[in-house]
């Protein structure tokens, strides 16, 4: 993965290209994007009006609109006990998560963009080498190691590895945003009577907020839509099921309730408004957040 | 000097966290692994369970090479490697040379493809598993198209079931590759397709000679990202596929690896899986990067601090 990551990868509204010399082309470009938007957007959407049959109606006839439209499944879900427990189990995961990543990665790319001292390249080529330790290697062994420590099971057992393994990712983004600030503006706030914390609070913290940004909706969502740490460690725990978190809680569902399509629809569509909701409200940065990740 | 131990003392404080934690849960499990993959260990184990009785030598890792059903899942792997490269790779770039142009709608479809992205996997499996059942969506419509030939049990037919399997990966993250490869057409000046206009090539001409070169870092960068995806796949085939069904033909190198060493209760042989996903993983990585991303990562990553 680049490590380059200038805070520059934002989807700027691009320069039209140059105007076809055949018009030809058009509509099929239009027909080509209609077709792309459609199976994108397309499963999701069967899922969501899939909430509002009957399981019969659904069987009868599986393509098809709902003939009656019923509202039961969602307030099924909605009144369920569990399907809050998972909803707010996966917000206060992703909620430690985010706030864990964003604080010791900044402290730690604070550390690295503006000190200098021996060590420092060493530091930055040990949290860029993490890139080649993915979750998925490490984690069977890492739940041995959280059952001997006694958080197997728990939620914390799920939130510190998270943070650990988002670090990488937060301080290759950071440090170049928080070396991007000149050291005009370090001297001239030390002129000024600020000390280095006053500095880092007043000055170089709101200056690195989208940068912070960015990082901070990466570590959410990939603690949102976590899945195979939540399995190791909270599925083979002693939690109940009413407070695993989302991604856990619907496999369950689905599985628990297999027979009962039309439920299973309205959970897995409810299950993914949070991820929908959060992404329209984010679209730009996340976009820009990942390819500005992947190329600066 | 006062000032010098100040210092020091903040540079201490401020990467203390990050570094106990990245080491403490990121480096020492893949150490722990590697350590654990030479021991027989009994479900439920415990640091304090680990003594020399149990010790194996080399018997994890043989075993796993002898082993069929581990064999499989490396091919499965590597074919979910290869497929998404040949196939998601090319598609994505005809996509998004089509679509970068002026054109009514842009910023909504750029949305609308990146849906599938911002699911879980989890979701997007369960969604895919619940459109593919024998009597679900897509056979349905598969059969009011006239088509009723290829209707299938998608996910439940072993001959089938790795390609419906890649299916829904590419379903899944090709809006990403498409969005990674608009922007990368935003850094190709346009001037040089006017020129290139002037000179009389035809549209196939002025892509194939002047964009996709100057394409070829992003093609690079996400062909990377795809391999190590491809690698870690785990979440989908675990939801989407039986248990029964995964380990006669979907297993992949991930799935193996949680199945036998948390669920089939056998750490010690779960880690070896474990260390052998990580060196191949960091073999290609490092093997890639050196012939292909070198050019692309100069002064980034090798480079890293100024």
């Amino acid at each position: 993965m680049s490590v380059s990551t200038a805070p520059t990868g934002a989807v700027a509204e691009e320069p039209a290209a140059p105007a076809r010399r055949f018009s030809l082309g058009q509509p099929f470009v239009y027909l080509v994007a209609l077709i792309v938007a459609a199976l994108a957007i397309g499963p999701v959407i069967y899922v969501f009006i899939g909430g509002f049959r009957t399981t019969a109606d659904l069987n009868a006839n599986p393509a098809g609109l709902p003939d009656p439209w019923v509202l039961d499944n969602w307030i099924q879900v909605l009144t369920a006990k569990r399907f809050w427990g998972n909803v707010l189990a996966s917000v206060f995961l992703a909620v430690c998560t985010t706030a864990g990543v964003v604080v010791a990665g900044l402290m730690a790319a604070y550390v690295i963009a503006r000190y200098n001292f021996r060590g420092r390249q060493a530091l930055y080529t040990l949290f860029a080498a993490g890139l080649m330790f993915p979750l998925t290697v490490a984690a069977l062994p890492l739940t041995l190691l959280l059952r001997t420590l006694g958080l197997h099971g728990t939620y914390w057992g799920v939130i510190i590895p998270g943070i650990a393994f988002a670090l990488p990712t937060t301080i290759i983004i950071l440090t170049p945003f928080l070396r991007a600030i000149p050291a005009e503006i370090e001297e001239a706030a030390v002129i000024d009577g600020a000390s280095r914390m006053q500095f880092f609070w007043r000055i170089l913290l709101p200056l690195s907020k989208p940068g912070l940004i960015t990082v901070g909706i990466l570590a959410f969502v990939g603690s949102w839509n976590g899945y195979l740490l939540p399995l190791l460690v909270i599925s083979t725990g002693s939690m109940p099921q009413e407070w695993w978190p989302l991604p856990l809680g619907v496999t369950q569902f689905s599985t628990q309730y297999s027979q009962n399509t039309g439920a299973v629809l309205a959970y897995t569509s409810l299950a993914m408004i949070p991820a929908l909701v959060f992404f329209l409200a984010a679209e730009k940065r996340i976009v820009s957040g990942l390819t500005g990740a992947v190329k600066g | 000097m006062h000032g010098k131990a100040r210092t020091r003392l903040e540079i201490v404080l401020f990467v203390a966290p990050a570094l106990i934690l990245f080491i403490g849960f990121v480096i020492v499990p893949v150490v722990l692994a590697a350590v654990y993959s030479f021991f027989n260990l009994p479900a439920g184990f415990r640091w304090e369970m680990l003594n020399p009785e149990r010790f194996v030598g080399w018997n994890n890792y043989t075993r796993a090479f002898s082993t069929p059903e581990f064999r499989k899942a490396i091919a499965n792997t590597f074919f979910i490697l290869f497929a998404s490269l040949l196939v998601q790779g090319p598609l994505a770039v005809g996509i998004a040379l089509l679509l970068n142009r002026r054109m009514r709608g842009r910023g909504i479809l750029r949305l609308l493809i990146f849906v599938p992205y911002v699911l879980a996997e989890v979701i997007a499996g369960l969604t895919w598993k619940l459109l593919l059942q024998p009597n679900g969506g897509v056979n349905a419509i598969v059969d009011a198209l006239g088509l009723g030939f290829l209707h299938r049990n998608w996910l439940a037919d072993p001959k089938l079931a790795l390609y419906t399997i890649f299916f829904i990966l590419t379903w899944k993250y090709i809006g990403f590759a498409i969005l990674l490869m608009l922007a990368g057409l935003q850094g190709v000046p346009h001037e040089l397709g006017e020129a290139a206009a002037i000179d009389g090539a035809s549209w196939w001409q002025t892509q194939r000679y002047v964009t996709l070169p100057l394409l070829a870092p992003t093609i690079r960068i996400w062909a990377f990202l795809s391999i190590i995806g491809s690698l870690q796949v785990f979440d989908m085939v675990w939801v989407t596929v039986a248990p029964t069904l995964r380990q006669m033909s979907t297993e992949t190198m991930a799935t193996y690896m949680v199945q036998q060493g948390q669920f089939a209760g056998q750490p010690g042989y779960g880690s070896a899986i474990a260390v052998i996903l990580f060196f191949i993983s960091l073999t290609i990585a490092l093997g890639y990067q050196r012939l292909a991303l070198r050019r692309d990562l100069a002064g980034s990553v090798t480079r890293g601090v100024r």
